[in-house]
């Protein structure tokens, strides 16, 4: 897996994967050459409390996209609520508030294409816990692109429909589990 | 299901240049992330399998333009949309508005009108309608035909009521309407005060001067460089003292006039500086 440099990480989650993604966090320890950008299904008034509270947890500055973000190495972005996120190129992220897309906005699927994209085999594409169907699709956009797709071990997903369908749909490269998950970052 | 992957980056710029140079509409500074997914939506929704039928179709139909820049730009919006914002323009804007003899109001990129039936009613109901104009302008012909027509789907009324209240609202929000079948039409009454028309904010000029302008979710499509242009224009239509409103995610702290405006709160208003 060290054959491609990894130039950013996107992680799609739905219902069950905070505690994932908090496992994660924690357990990451080195200075990461890549940034890694969170998208989870949110309620559209949500305040903003997931990055105060991922912040906590993290050695990584953790930040909430606005319009135009620059992209940085070794920071944790967190996809707003009621925005779908796109890259502009390896720089410049984008919010559009277009039409819902399986529901959500913002959508996995949509960021994760856009990644592929943008990023081609640069980019690994996690998928973890959810009920809902959104991101498998982007998965498949990421591996056509020659990107890296993994996916969480549906049997230690508190809801595993979303990880189901991936592991079922998409040739995917790896099987995380919550405990692994930030060792596999680590050894990137 | 996502769209398909149709259009190529170079095909976009061709696109672009097309509609520029044919029918005057100008897409060259808006952001191509998402202005590519709208063409690659277009081909989706109008079976388009080519890029070249879609060229074709817009170079030799110019009735398809009006659908074209309808479906290229996005006009998804609703009532009283992050409720919290409108609370703050009820009990920090407002009062401040009222003191001026004729209150005028723009809301930049209106589309379908939502947002300018909101203000209507939080004038309604701070008592300064009747002293106030609000100004409801937007690129797209067909999504003002709307707004004119005071007519939205009646299934958006439980989240728009919901968000009504968030603001502040302390009516029933139903009255506001009346019902029928699957559609509600507003009251009259919230349109007595709504000027509607084009404008175009990446080639048209200032047309008036405002104490509050309102463009929330529309700078996002742009890039930096037509960000700043616009932000430029919205200053020359602004009085001293007037406020600025943008998106949730928006910001005027990358703009060259954020020296000039004091952000409100950690709302997303600012207020003009008085530098005479």
């Amino acid at each position: 897996m060290k054959n491609t440099n990894t130039e950013l990480i996107v992680i799609g989650g739905s219902a069950g994967s905070l505690q994932v993604i908090l496992e994660m966090i924690k357990k990451l320890n080195i200075e990461l050459q890549f940034p890694i950008v969170l998208v989870v299904h949110r309620k559209a008034h949500s305040t903003s409390i997931l990055p105060v509270l991922l912040q906590q947890f993290s050695s990584m500055e953790v930040v909430e996209i606005e319009d135009k973000t620059e992209i940085k190495n070794n920071t944790l972005y967190i996809v707003p609520a009621d925005y779908h996120l796109l890259f502009e190129n390896k720089k410049i992220m984008s919010l559009d508030s277009s039409e819902k897309m399986n529901y959500s906005r913002p959508s996995i699927d949509v960021t994760f294409k856009s990644a592929a994209e943008i990023y081609g085999e640069n980019v690994i594409g996690i998928l973890l816990s959810g009920a809902n169907a959104d991101g498998v699709e982007g998965l498949g956009y990421i591996k056509k692109n020659g990107g890296k797709v993994w996916v969480q071990d549906p049997e230690t997903a508190e809801v595993n429909y979303m990880p189901k369908h991936a592991v079922d749909e998409v040739d995917y490269d790896l099987i995380i589990t919550p405990n692994n998950l930030a060792n596999y970052i680590n050894q990137l | 299901m996502l769209e398909p992957s149709i259009v190529k980056d170079e095909e976009v710029e061709y696109l672009i240049k097309d509609v520029y140079e044919m029918y005057g509409y100008d897409f060259s500074e808006y952001s191509r992330a998402s202005f590519k997914r709208r063409v690659n939506r277009i081909c989706l929704i109008d079976r388009f399998t080519s890029f070249a039928e879609l060229r074709y179709t817009l170079i030799n139909d110019p009735e398809y333009l009006k659908r074209f820049v309808e479906e290229i730009t996005v006009n998804v919006t609703e009532m009283f949309r992050d409720p919290v914002f409108f609370k703050t323009l009820r009990e920090k804007i407002l009062p401040q508005l009222g003191t001026y003899p004729l209150i005028r109001i723009w809301v930049a990129g209106c589309s379908t009108g939502e947002e300018a039936y909101s203000m209507a009613i939080l004038l309604k109901e701070a008592n300064l309608y009747h002293k106030s104009l609000i100004y409801g302008t937007d690129l797209n012909p067909s999504v003002l035909e709307t707004a004119r027509s005071g007519v939205f789907p009646l299934q958006q009324m439980k989240l728009y009521s919901e968000n009504y209240m968030l603001s502040g609202g302390k009516k029933d929000f139903s009255e506001y309407y009346t019902a029928n079948y699957d559609s509600v039409r507003f009251d009259k009454s919230l349109q007595e005060k709504l000027i509607l028309s084009t404008h175009n904010l990446v080639s048209d000029s200032s047309f008036n001067s405002f104490q509050l302008i309102i463009c929330r979710n529309v700078l996002i499509y742009f890039d930096r460089g037509l960000q700043e242009r616009v932000f430029r224009l919205f200053d020359n239509s602004l009085e001293n003292l007037g406020f600025l409103a943008l998106g949730a995610k928006e910001t005027l702290r990358f703009s060259n006039l954020d020296k000039s405006y004091h952000q409100v709160e950690n709302q997303k208003i600012w207020k003009k500086l008085d530098h005479n």
